[in-house]
């Protein structure tokens, strides 16, 4: 219900609105009033049973994230400036936005420019609950940012310049410009193994596994909740 | 990290994942979550209403009273909840700052009310949201003002730290209440002030007559007093100008000032005419000049607080000023021009030209109507009356609108002022914030160093020193950490960065080599400071960290040439060493002596090598350290 392409059809009437008001004595346009007419938009969860079906959590535990979603989301779905807002929030020394964007995308699986209680669980189901396989195939899609199943060394830096930006300013020892670019020309190093300039999910996957660091840390997710 | 996404902590920790395959170190343990049990409702009672909540709502923020165990002080055991003998109003809106992470301020509560009640739950009010704050803060103002009222007056005779004799002039001056050879000095330029004008007026006055002359102003009848009068009034105020132009703290700017314009504009008629003083081609100039004396009533504004506010107000008014007069010069020129053409044709008619119209329109619109030009023919008469009418309208529509702006700039001007100020407060408190939570990332760094510093060597007695977390805190504290392994970069505050800076650049001097050492004696022990209070428990403290050091000097005096990276490989070494909780070769080794860098023979060489090369000969052999300057050793 956008009423300024109705008004701005005609400029003519444009003209006689705009001399209306400079005689009316009001000139400021009066765009408070449009955003006014924002989401009321609200979106409720499937029930408690099917989310159950779909995820691994326990019913305890789907009630206890959907109250902590609905805090900061009443409307029912994130939008990506929110999810970037909520995510800073953990990182006040750096800036966390460019890595907010890449979860959200991530989260986001059907690409509708928002995230609702379903896909955050279904995201966090894997994460936290699913199978070591599963975690790194879902770290493989975050990677890999236009979904095109291989991670080039352009996205592999995008990411890990997001990761660095978090630190923020202030660290020890003090962040260099090629410190990104050298962090993924190790990971490149580790990960693909054909040598041809894209690491794909099978030699992501086989080099995790074959990498005792990345096999514990990845066990770390198993009681987050 | 406001409390208030405390519930999407899990998504955050979660996100972390995505950290997890590029990190080239282990990451840290998880913090266990010691007394995991299931969410509950506890009941509120206060005053009799009943308050539910979940218990964790009130854990997030642990240091107030609900959040910590001293609720448990209220218990009551028979029912089985937290009884609170106080205002039920306002707690509800301490719990909904519990709820939200917002703490508002209802507008119908009194201040101190509502100040005490926060007090007693432990909750600071400057956490008090943004949408309230200022009526917050202006109430607690207000309040303040009226305890201190007696107080005001004394305040300013407080002893001030010794001024100079410059300074103390100068308060004088601007102060008169300050001390009372002020105030005399306040009163006597005030009395000759008006002294001054009164000459000045009275000189005109006709004040009978000589015989054999007509009829003479009092000016020049008694010419000689008059002249007394006014050299001593202009001997007064130029003492007076000379010695605030000495006493001011900046003359530029004082010489700049309009109260020193008019000072000066004030006196110098009188040594204009003292100069020429009998030249007769230039008297009509001199007459003119005298004019200016009447300046002096406007140095009456510094004794009146009221004159200088109108001054201000119409200084900021001259937009709406101007906007009147432009209107009215339109109006007087379409009317002038109307008028001037009615009037053509009769005769003898006094609108000889436009501009001659003009004073009758104004007279006119002014309602004046002196009625020395008056319109003769019926279409100047009709026009006439017309412009009468529109005369009363034009002037009067823009005067309220002058007026309400005088009592808003007014108004406007206080609650500037007022704002400015709270505006350095609140960005202080924004920012104290903001590093309230990194820096308490950091102070718990430090002592969960020190914890596992102290459990590595043994010492079970000791309990967890500083203050214990929340699991919520430690949660948060350990995704920070997850990140810093990722990166292989440190948190610090900006104090240490600066000055790390500030060290490099100073390192980057390639002369010096022993005495790099000695010249740096607080590099070392400044940027390693932090790491020494685990070994010592003295917090900063230059004597144990050069003990410390004192093994290491033999490596870093040969390392010192080079840049930063020397003194990271023993200091990063020493956070890795400590905190890496993972590497089960570390149970056994003393802090004191394990982390001493053994420096490669590339790196013994003096020449600025930043990039000395890995140097791991420990048990972890799968981490390459190429990417970054840090590099891991082990223990001798």
């Amino acid at each position: 219900m956008n009423r300024c392409p109705r008004r701005c059809r005609s400029p003519l009437g444009q003209a006689a609105r705009s001399l209306y008001q400079l005689v009316a004595g009001s000139l400021s346009p009066d765009s408070v009033e449009d955003e006014f007419e924002l989401s009321t938009v609200c979106h409720r969860p499937e029930g408690l049973e099917q989310l159950q079906e779909q995820t691994k959590f326990t019913r305890k535990e789907l009630q206890v994230l959907y109250r902590g979603f609905k805090n900061e989301c009443p409307s029912g779905i994130v939008n990506e400036e929110n999810f970037k807002q909520i995510y800073s929030q953990f990182f006040p020394q750096g800036d966390s936005s460019t890595y907010a964007t890449f979860l959200f995308n991530a989260f986001d699986t059907n690409h509708d420019g928002s995230v609702s209680f379903e896909d955050f669980v279904a995201g966090l189901s894997v994460i936290l609950r699913g199978t070591i396989d599963d975690r790194l195939n879902w770290a493989f899609n975050l990677y890999d940012l236009n979904k095109d199943g291989c991670i080039t060394k352009e996205e592999m830096l995008d990411i890990m310049k997001s990761i660095y930006d978090m630190m923020g300013k202030y660290t020890y020892p003090a962040l260099r410009e090629e410190a990104p670019r050298e962090h993924v020309e190790t990971f490149f190093q580790k990960m693909d193994r054909n040598k041809d300039g894209v690491v794909t999910i099978e030699e992501f996957i086989e080099s995790c596994q074959k990498d005792e660091n990345i096999m514990r840390s990845m066990q770390l997710f198993d009681n987050v909740i | 990290m406001a409390a208030g996404v405390a519930a999407w902590l899990p998504f955050a920790r979660a996100a972390a994942i995505g950290w997890m395959p590029v990190a080239n170190c282990p990451m840290p343990l998880a913090p266990a979550d010691k007394n995991k049990r299931q969410d509950e409702l506890i009941v509120l009672n206060v005053s009799g209403r009943r308050f539910q909540t979940w218990r964790t709502t009130l854990e997030r923020y642990p240091d107030t009273l609900l959040g910590s165990t001293e609720k448990e002080f209220f218990f009551n055991e028979d029912t089985k909840e937290y009884f609170f003998d106080r205002d039920p109003e306002v707690f509800r809106c301490v719990l909904n700052f519990y709820r939200t992470g917002k703490l508002h301020y209802p507008r119908y509560e009194c201040i101190s009310a509502y100040d005490d009640e926060l007090a007693f739950y432990g909750i600071l009010p400057e956490i008090i949201g943004d949408c309230c704050y200022e009526e917050y803060k202006d109430r607690k103002r207000e309040n303040a003002e009226r305890l201190m009222d007696d107080n005001d007056s004394e305040n300013n005779q407080e002893s001030m730290p010794s001024l100079s004799f410059r300074q103390t002039m100068w308060r004088a001056f601007e102060n008169p209440h300050t001390s009372t050879l002020a105030l005399v000095f306040y009163y006597v330029t005030g009395f000759f002030i008006a002294v001054s004008v009164i000459t000045n007026v009275v000189e005109t006055v006709p004040c009978g007559t000589v015989p054999g002359s007509k009829e003479l102003p009092c000016g020049e009848r008694y010419s000689v007093a008059f002249f007394c009068l006014d050299t001593a009034c202009v001997m007064i105020f130029t003492v007076e100008y000379l010695l605030r132009l000495f006493a001011a703290p900046s003359r530029y700017r004082f010489i700049r000032s309009v109260m020193s314009i008019i000072d000066v504009v004030a006196i110098m008629p009188y040594y204009i005419g003292l100069v020429m003083a009998n030249n007769e081609d230039v008297s009509g100039a001199f007459v003119t000049l005298r004019v200016f004396r009447v300046f002096r009533i406007f140095k009456f504004s510094r004794h009146s607080q009221g004159l200088r506010i109108l001054g201000y107000t119409l200084k900021s008014c001259a937009s709406e000023l101007g906007f009147l007069l432009f209107s009215l010069t339109m109006a007087i020129i379409i009317f002038a021009t109307v008028m001037f053409y009615a009037e053509k044709g009769s005769s003898a008619s006094k609108f000889t030209s436009i501009p001659a119209s003009f004073w009758y329109t104004i007279v006119t619109m002014t309602t004046l109507g002196y009625g020395d030009m008056v319109p003769k023919t019926i279409a100047g008469k009709i026009f006439g009356s017309i412009c009468s009418l529109s005369g009363v309208l034009v002037i009067a529509l823009p005067v309220p609108v002058i007026v309400s702006n005088f009592s808003r700039i007014y108004h406007q001007n206080q609650r500037a002022d007022k704002r400015r100020a709270q505006k350095k407060a609140r960005l202080a408190r924004i920012r104290v914030a903001k590093t309230g939570s990194s820096n308490a990332y950091l102070h718990s760094k430090r002592n969960g160093l020190l914890n596992e510093a102290l459990e590595l060597t043994g010492t079970p007695e000791e309990e967890h020193m500083g203050k214990s977390t929340s699991l919520i805190e430690s949660q948060h504290h350990h995704l920070l950490h997850c990140l810093e392994k990722t990166t292989n970069h440190e948190f610090i505050d900006e104090q240490m960065f600066e000055q790390n800076c500030m060290e490099s650049s100073m390192q980057n001097y390639p002369s010096t080599r022993s005495p790099s050492l000695s010249s740096h004696p607080g590099l070392t022990t400044t940027c390693c400071s932090r790491r020494s209070k685990k070994t010592t428990h003295l917090p900063n403290s230059n004597l144990p960290a050069t003990r410390l050091r004192s093994m290491q000097e033999l490596s870093t005096i040969h390392i010192q040439g080079s840049e930063q990276p020397s003194l990271t490989t023993s200091r990063s070494s020493l956070n890795l060493k400590a905190d890496d909780g993972l590497r089960p070769n570390c149970k056994t080794s003393q802090i004191t002596t394990a982390i001493i860098s053994i420096p490669t023979p590339p790196a013994l060489t003096p020449e600025g090598e930043s990039r000395p090369p890995p140097a791991s000969p420990g048990p972890n052999t799968n981490i390459p350290s190429i990417a970054s300057n840090v590099v891991k050793v082990s223990a001798l």
